[in-house]
């Protein structure tokens, strides 16, 4: 912990420095009567505490060399997204085993195929990271396709029993919304990456950028950072939303709400 | 269960036993056993919250019932593939949902999802059959009124060439002029075609115009089966009174002074 606090010390002007912004904020948010002044300070807190101690473990992680600590971080990382994903789509039966199993699939497949292709090294310098974006963009993917399909199954109800009740098994009932979860889910990503390098620069390239690479070479990364996530979020939401329409039809094509 | 002046013929459904309870204990449908009589118009009747539209649904299987059985034409319909089941049993809806596309693309839903096909020269049959003008073939299917899309709705179940019609209250949502087409047109599949017809109502003087054999329901049961002029005029359950009575006094309200 010390020599952490030894190489933070020397920064530790600029992060006072960010943080007189944060203050103008909670001051704008007392003098407007918002009232998020406390939840604010919690959260600048919660940011400063939980980033040191990621911080902190990545460093441990990096020095000991042991794969077996990529395992145990993206195993927290999944459990925590899967977590939150299935709080959102709480009303769905068994939402939080279909997130998990959606987010922890995508991960699987784009990190796997990634490796496989040799474009990143399996060293936790690379795996954690990138294991951190698939599964945070995977996450988004999950829910937004999770409630899409829950309440479009719920508003149409009608238009679903007519089809189910002249003979259409439950998938064909059911095709405009499982088509319109699917899309739900990966819009986001596809909207970034139509735009990306337009309106903001991504994180990673950022990232790399302000560390001092060339931004050709960050542009490469970048590249195959988005082309990734688009995969990621497209898997996500292709399982998601199956799992979630099993949840809501029986194998006798009833629609159970 | 009082009894008279039973409609006589061939049973098309024979219900023996039939209950459908909630989850938290809520009985829908109580023990209840009747017999749907082949081509005629077989009117359930009752007030709302009865579990007459329940049962319509237990008839194509929307619904699995939680004891009791069904048997169609002889045959329980749990050994019948259910997407046979209900292109043999067509229903329509409380209030008509149209598919996007034209009115073709509406009649040819059914037959398509069972991997049949319908040519023009019938579609325009089948709406003649519901006094639609066959012209509208093409036009939009979502700019119908009312009384035109359940036109619709009907042709498009009959498209499947069903034995079998049921009705969920399907003029309560259309004027007295509308009502009267969509009577008309069940008159004429029933002399026609010789279909067996369930209609689910709360009119009692539509029951009287039209149907062929009444079931009353209260509470998940049925108390009174017979023609229509039995209910009105038998010895009877006090409910079936009142609701004798409610008949009377809206005629009375009918009538000029």
């Amino acid at each position: 912990m010390l020599d952490i606090l030894s190489e933070l010390l020397p920064r530790l002007p600029g992060i006072l420095g960010a943080l007189t912004l944060v203050s103008l904020a909670i001051g704008i948010s007392y003098w407007q009567k918002i009232g998020l002044e406390k939840s604010m300070s919690v959260a600048v807190v919660r940011a400063f505490v939980q980033l040191i101690a990621i911080g902190y473990a990545l460093q441990l992680i990096f020095d000991s060399d042991n794969p077996l600590w990529i395992g145990v971080i993206v195993g927290v990382m999944l459990t925590v997204a899967g977590l939150t994903s299935g709080k959102r789509a709480e009303s769905i039966p068994k939402a939080r085993t279909i997130a998990l199993l959606s987010i922890s699939t995508s991960l699987a497949l784009t990190l796997g195929t990634l490796l496989a292709l040799n474009v990143f090294e399996p060293t936790p310098q690379s795996v954690i990271p990138i294991a951190g974006m698939i599964i945070g963009n995977a996450m988004t993917a999950t829910s937004l396709s999770m409630a899409r399909l829950r309440d479009d199954l719920k508003s149409s109800r009608s238009a679903i029993e007519s089809a189910l009740a002249l003979g259409a098994p439950s998938r064909v009932a059911a095709q405009v919304q499982l088509r319109t979860a699917l899309a739900t889910g990966m819009t986001p990503l596809v909207d970034s990456t139509k735009t990306v390098g337009l309106i903001a620069l991504p994180g990673a390239m950022t990232g790399m950028i302000l560390a001092g690479s060339p931004p050709m070479e960050a542009v490469q990364l970048q590249i195959v950072v988005m082309f990734m996530l688009v995969g990621a979020a497209a898997f996500a939401s292709m399982i998601a939303t199956f799992l979630t329409y099993r949840q809501f039809f029986t194998k006798t094509h009833q629609l159970k709400l | 269960m009082t009894q008279g002046h039973q409609v006589e013929g061939k049973a098309t459904f024979e219900i023996c036993d039939l209950t459908v309870s909630l989850g938290g204990g809520a009985v829908v449908l109580d023990g209840l056993s009747h017999t749907i009589v082949a081509g005629k118009i077989n009117a359930l009747i009752g007030p709302s919250g009865c579990g007459k539209s329940t049962l319509l649904r237990c008839l194509n299987k929307l619904i699995e019932p939680t004891k009791g059985s069904i048997r169609l034409d002889g045959v329980d319909i749990t050994d019948i593939d259910v997407l046979t089941l209900r292109a043999r049993v067509g229903m329509v809806m409380q209030s008509a949902t149209m598919f996007a596309g034209s009115i073709a693309e509406n009649l040819a839903f059914g037959p398509s999802s069972l991997g049949q096909e319908i040519d023009r020269p019938r579609m325009k049959e089948l709406l003649e059959l519901v006094s639609l003008d066959p012209s509208l073939l093409d036009k939009d299917a979502q700019k119908l009124s009312g009384g035109q899309a359940q036109r619709v709705s009907i042709a498009r179940s009959l498209a499947n060439k069903p034995e079998v019609l049921l009705l969920d209250e399907p003029t309560s949502a259309l004027d007295p002029a509308a009502t009267r087409t969509i009577e008309a047109t069940l008159i004429r599949l029933r002399d026609e075609l010789g279909m067996t017809i369930v209609l689910v109502s709360h009119s009692m003087e539509q029951v009287e115009r039209i149907a062929d054999t009444s079931a009353l329901m209260l509470d998940g049961k049925i108390i009174e089966t017979g023609t229509p002029e039995h209910l009105l005029t038998g010895v009877h359950h006090h409910w079936t009174e009142q609701f004798a009575k409610g008949k009377l006094s809206s005629q009375k309200e009918n009538q000029p002074n």
